[in-house]
């Protein structure tokens, strides 16, 4: 089991044809993703090489790839003034999981993307995240396939590195994942932790959640309270940016403390209040889940 | 990036907000001649990106030219929460019957545009809403059809009674409500809106933050970026591609990835150190991004120590630590640079790295440690 992406996820990539595109789309087919289609517009007939010899058939735009390719899944490659429209492009054409890793797309491009996506209930992860990554099943987005193994926690982040650097050492531990989220560092993104939380909650193979948090607005307190109401898995949290200054956006366009709302201390009080045990340090995080599991 | 006031209200005009004249002064002869245009009494206001600039002595009523030259002298120079003042608007004084609050930004939980608009204007709009909540009316926007006329509309009628005013009031609303779309902002604000004794409504001071990621597409709201309000090492930081804020500490840092930047800041803290800023160098190994990085990190006088971590994920340690080994050659650099890699390829990366003289790590709380040590050791703080 897994959450949001599994062996059977049948993924368009769209700007496959672009540097970060190719190269990520390589990456995915050797993870043992299924790309089924790849989408340029004027590239229509074209193929990606896959594997052994196989392709990828290259389509002009999104319902052809969909109808043609039974794709249900799509990630984003697009640079940032064509990203929203390509999230609304895969949010109309049938796919039920978006997952945008373009950053810098502007937020009020995304404040229509993603009223228009909510609208035909399709899941949008991001933009400016990782992606996510079903452990032996499927990447869709950038994670490193070979930080990973497979185990009985789930890991969701606003951070990209800092995720990796988590999961690293859980794997260093013995300590293997389920599906590794990143929900992106931008002030608006499609998928919360609370969807996070209440997925690996469900999820038969999850036993505890690891969940990555940073400065800048209040989803970390809501999911804290959320864990308490509906969830019986451990939560281990960690929030980054402790030492930041009010006012400054730290590098993720959603990382900035407006006024006194947002601030690491305030998060890590949140969620102390609702049981959630805080790591101090990233390394100290193993300690913690290791506890949980008892 | 904010916006100044004189700029945010050129942007209002530009909508048709009804915005008083104004000018920039920047030395207090020009200040003078200003007041002079206009006549009678005018306010001058210091021009810096920070709250409360009237309660620091930056915003005062002057009733001739003279007097408006004497404020201009003092506030010029001004240091305003670290901001030193450049510039000040001269701007006609109003006749102020009523003043109110009207604002629009991005709503995180709400994923749209949201106005919050109150009769009581001209304070401090966190602590109306926290005390006297009733006092304010929120409304958010469907960004796909944008203001509806009925939403202006029930704005403007909660900020007043008469009929002119409501009407006055609901088309302005609706003009900044263009003005935040046009300019690609994240925050825009009159504060106060106010009524005249003859009951004309007027926007006398603004405010207003663009998205940064809209600047690509907005030529003209991109050219009003003031680099003299911001640090040097910033200015350069953006053009050099990377993610940098100056901090007050001696341990420079140089991560790949905007969490694990922060992370690695407050790890410097809780071994007892202070960060000298946040810099993420993004995925790449481009050695002249390490260049640029280290240049900038050494051009502040505080840091005592240079710190790495980076974590190689899809870019291969390796092929980083190459990058560093290649930049720290082409620049002189007397600081100690401590390394942190691990990832992919980590082994090679420490060889490559050792093999040029560097101390390199795989923990990040060893390299914390050791870089913190070395700080302390370099300002005499430790042996």
């Amino acid at each position: 089991m897994a959450i949001f992406a599994d062996k059977k996820t049948r993924l368009v990539v769209q700007g496959i044809t672009g540097r970060d595109g190719s190269f990520h789309t390589t990456q995915m087919i050797e993870y043992g993703t299924q790309v089924v289609a790849g989408v340029t517009p004027g590239k229509g007939g074209q193929t990606f090489a896959g594997l052994k010899g196989q392709t990828v058939p290259i389509f002009n735009a999104m319902d052809e790839a969909v109808s043609k390719t039974g794709a249900n899944a799509s990630v984003i490659f697009v640079p940032p003034a064509f990203a929203s429209s390509a999230i609304m492009e895969a949010a109309d054409s049938g796919v039920s999981l978006v997952v945008a890793i373009t950053e810098g797309v502007p937020v009020q491009d995304m404040a229509r993307a993603h009223a228009f996506a909510r609208d035909r209930l399709v899941r949008v992860l991001g933009p400016n995240c990782p992606g996510l990554l079903s452990v032996d099943q499927a990447k869709i987005g950038i994670l490193p396939g070979q930080i990973v193994t497979k185990g009985p926690i789930g890991v969701v982040s606003r951070s990209g590195t800092l995720t990796y650097e988590a999961v690293h050492q859980l794997t260093s531990q013995g300590l293997g994942q389920t599906t590794c989220v990143g929900i992106g560092g931008d002030p608006l993104i499609g998928t919360s932790f609370i969807d996070c939380l209440e997925a690996f909650e469900s999820d038969g193979e999850t036993e505890a959640v690891v969940m990555i948090g940073e400065i800048g607005g209040t989803d970390e307190q809501q999911a804290a309270a959320y864990a308490r109401e509906h969830m019986n898995k451990p939560v281990v949290g960690f929030i980054a940016g402790q030492t930041a200054p009010p006012g400054r956006r730290m590098g993720h366009a959603g990382a900035i403390i407006s006024g006194a709302e947002g601030t690491a201390a305030e998060k890590i009080k949140a969620l102390e209040a609702n049981g959630i045990r805080v790591a101090e340090r990233p390394v100290d995080i193993v300690r913690l889940v290791q506890e949980v599991l008892g | 990036m904010d916006l100044h006031e004189y700029q945010a209200k050129e942007r209002f005009r530009a909508a048709g907000i009804p915005v008083p004249p104004g000018e920039v002064a920047t030395t207090p002869a020009e200040a003078e001649k200003l007041a002079a245009k206009y006549g009678g009494a005018v306010v001058v206001k210091a021009q810096v990106h920070s709250g409360g600039r009237g309660k620091a002595g930056g915003v005062k009523l002057a009733k001739s030219a003279a007097e408006a030259k004497q404020h201009a002298e003092k506030i010029l120079g001004m240091d305003i929460k670290g901001l030193r003042v450049e510039k000040v608007l001269v701007t006609p004084a109003e006749d102020i019957a009523t003043e109110a609050y009207v604002g629009v930004l991005i709503d995180r939980a709400k994923q749209a545009p949201t106005f919050i608009v109150s009769a009581a204007g001209g304070i401090d709009i966190e602590t109306v809403a926290r005390e006297t909540p009733d006092k304010v009316r929120r409304l958010t926007v469907d960004p796909r059809y944008g203001l509806l006329p009925h939403q202006a509309y029930w704005l403007a009628n909660f900020l007043y009674d008469e009929a002119d005013l409501i009407k006055q009031a609901t088309t302005i609303i609706a003009q900044l409500y263009d003005a935040f779309r046009e300019s690609g902002a994240s925050m825009a604000e009159i504060n106060p809106l106010i009524t005249t004794p003859d009951g004309q409504v007027k926007a006398i001071d603004a405010k207003m933050s663009i998205d940064d990621n809209e600047l690509f597409r907005r030529a003209a709201v991109a050219a009003m970026r003031d680099t003299s309000s911001e640090p040097t090492a910033e200015t350069r930081a953006r053009e050099a591609g990377l993610s940098f804020v100056k901090l007050d500490g001696d341990v420079g840092c140089c991560v790949n990835g905007a969490g694990l930047a922060m992370a690695t800041m407050d790890l410097v803290k809780y071994y007892g150190g202070n960060p000298a800023n946040f810099l993420d160098i993004g995925g790449s190994s481009n050695p002249d991004k390490v260049v640029a990085a280290l240049e900038i990190i050494t051009s502040d006088p505080n840091v005592k120590a240079i710190l790495f971590n980076i974590f190689g994920g899809i870019t291969r340690c390796d092929d980083v630590a190459n990058g560093i080994v290649t930049a720290t050659r082409r620049i002189d650099i007397e600081t100690p640079i401590v390394i942190r890699l691990t990832g992919t390829n980590e082994k090679k990366a420490l060889e490559i790295l050792k093999e040029a003289g560097f101390s390199a790590f795989t923990s990040m709380d060893e390299v914390v440690e050791e870089a913190v040590r070395l700080a302390g050791v370099a300002a005499g703080r430790v042996a």
